[in-house]
């Protein structure tokens, strides 16, 4: 099947297995074509795309920009803090009026729990998530399990441990979804203040050490501590968290294999990774930022390309 | 369902190395000449000829497959987008002749896109196309082949079937059949 299930991407939830395994297919036909002397493709010249981020993103947002310009797509960028939302135009109408413009695809980060699901039932686009609070996060977990099938060969039977800021992570429930439907076992790992209560309901295996952890891994994917989504202290010092979480050369030589280090950025060096670790031949961290560009192409491409 | 063959094994046998013939006739030691077979079909095509190539001249003749899905022109107006296929060229294109081998020339879309695509990976001199069944009567485009292995007058109606031992078929064999759904 060529066809994805759905007209927006919201979130890895309600993607089948099919549309991943697609997804990730395409994206590795666009892995080549970003390789190429020449790294643009024609198929979207007659879209208009809006990258309306009411949330600050570099990465995302230069992602999503080169992926859109690759493919040959018009774009627009909105930003909230320079934007009428200042003088209290809702979601909705801030939307429908980039839309009357002639906005093919809406492609949105905002800091409130489904709020592309909202935009999604109430405006004409296909609406792209790019980030919703700490909900999901739905192009990192797919560049993420690209970046595991590139490296290993394949998601499923893998072991992926999830370490750090599991609470305020997006990305972690993103991939929790997308690397469970992929056939990969899950594990997390973070201090106890910052892990869900609830979290082990949606199958994944729960560790408080991370050394543990590690030895019992294939893939470490290591989360930024989110100061700015924390309200209260979790835990005493940025000090003491490296101490306990933070993962160095030293921690890695002590286990009995090799596993593979991921990130989704931005590292804060010297908290959750060491920098001997994030620069090492473990960590494929810029492959996962070149992977990104490929997998937001496929993922444009294909929602471009599906009649609503 | 009605089929007519077109060609059968030891047909398309002699025009694989009639095609040989013709490129060692027109490239010589393929010195600046590089094949290009057109996904989805063209590889099977390609590979043979390849092969056969290198047994005749004892040249290895440098080849790639190439996948035109996202130069298309009608993404957005089928219903869904195609699955695409894998480009695989290890060499520019830049300065050099090519050659794009396919199954079947129809309406010439396809060719303009592989074109496009193609230009990704650099200028070259000259370019020139190679079928096994040219479509006369069916084209869109002022695309012709240089070199054809049969010319065949079909309505938009039928369809030209290329079964491939390669691909689990009986025999290499091509056929003219009605479309089931026109």
């Amino acid at each position: 099947m060529s066809q994805l299930s759905t007209k927006h991407l919201l979130g890895i939830k309600n993607l089948t297995e099919d549309d991943l395994q697609l997804i990730l297919d395409t994206a590795a036909n666009f892995k080549e074509v970003i390789n190429r002397p020449i790294k643009k493709v024609p198929s979207l010249r007659d879209i208009t795309i809006a990258n309306v981020f009411f949330e600050n993103s570099t990465r995302t947002r230069l992602s999503f920009e080169l992926a859109e310009k690759r493919l040959s797509a018009d774009v627009v960028n909105f930003s909230s803090s320079n934007s009428s939302v200042k003088k209290g135009e809702t979601l909705v109408d801030t939307v429908n009026n980039i839309l009357s413009m002639k906005v093919d695809m809406v492609v949105m980060r905002h800091s409130s729990p489904g709020a592309p699901h909202f935009l999604s039932r109430n405006v004409k686009a296909n609406i792209v998530n790019a980030g919703d609070g700490t909900h999901e996060h739905p192009t990192q977990a797919l560049l993420d399990s690209f970046s595991i099938k590139e490296k290993l060969g394949d998601v499923a039977g893998k072991k992926i441990a999830i370490i750090g800021d599991i609470l305020h992570s997006r990305v972690a429930l993103s991939n929790i979804f997308c690397l469970q439907k992929l056939g990969a076992e899950v594990m997390v790992c973070g201090p106890s203040t910052l892990l869900p209560k609830h979290i082990a309901s949606l199958g994944v295996k729960v560790e408080l050490d991370v050394k543990k952890a590690l030895q019992w891994c294939d893939v470490a994917n290591v989360l930024r501590i989110q100061l700015e989504r924390q309200q209260i202290k979790y835990f005493p010092s940025l000090r003491e968290y490296s101490l306990y979480y933070g993962i160095n050369k030293k921690l890695l030589s002590q286990l009995d294999k090799e596993i593979v280090i991921m990130h989704p950025g931005p590292i804060n060096r010297g908290v959750e990774l060491s920098s001997d670790v994030a620069d090492s031949e473990h960590s494929i961290i810029l492959e996962q930022v070149q992977n990104g560009v490929a997998v937001r192409m496929a993922v444009l491409y294909l929602l471009a390309g599906t009649k609503g | 369902m009605q089929k007519r063959l077109v060609l059968d094994e030891g047909q398309i046998e002699i025009i694989l190395r009639r095609f040989c013939h013709q490129l060692i006739e027109n490239h010589d030691d393929f010195d600046n000449t590089v094949l290009l077979g057109l996904q989805p079909r063209g590889p099977i095509l390609l590979d043979k000829l390849v092969k056969l190539l290198e047994e005749i001249s004892g040249v290895k003749v440098l080849s790639g497959y190439l996948d035109a899905t996202f130069h298309r022109d009608d993404f957005r107006r089928r219903d869904f987008p195609l699955k695409a296929n894998e480009t695989k060229i290890s060499f520019l294109v830049e300065g050099k002749k090519v050659i794009l081998v396919d199954d079947v020339l129809y309406k010439g879309r396809s060719v303009r896109a592989a074109m496009d695509a193609m230009i990704a990976f650099g200028r070259p001199q000259k370019v020139e196309l190679m079928v096994l069944v040219d479509r006369k009567l069916t084209r869109d485009y002022p695309i012709m082949p240089d070199y054809y292995g049969v010319r065949v007058h079909t309505l938009e109606s039928q369809y030209v079937l290329v079964e491939w031992a390669e691909k689990g078929n009986e025999k290499d064999a091509i056929w003219i059949t009605e479309k089931v759904n026109p």
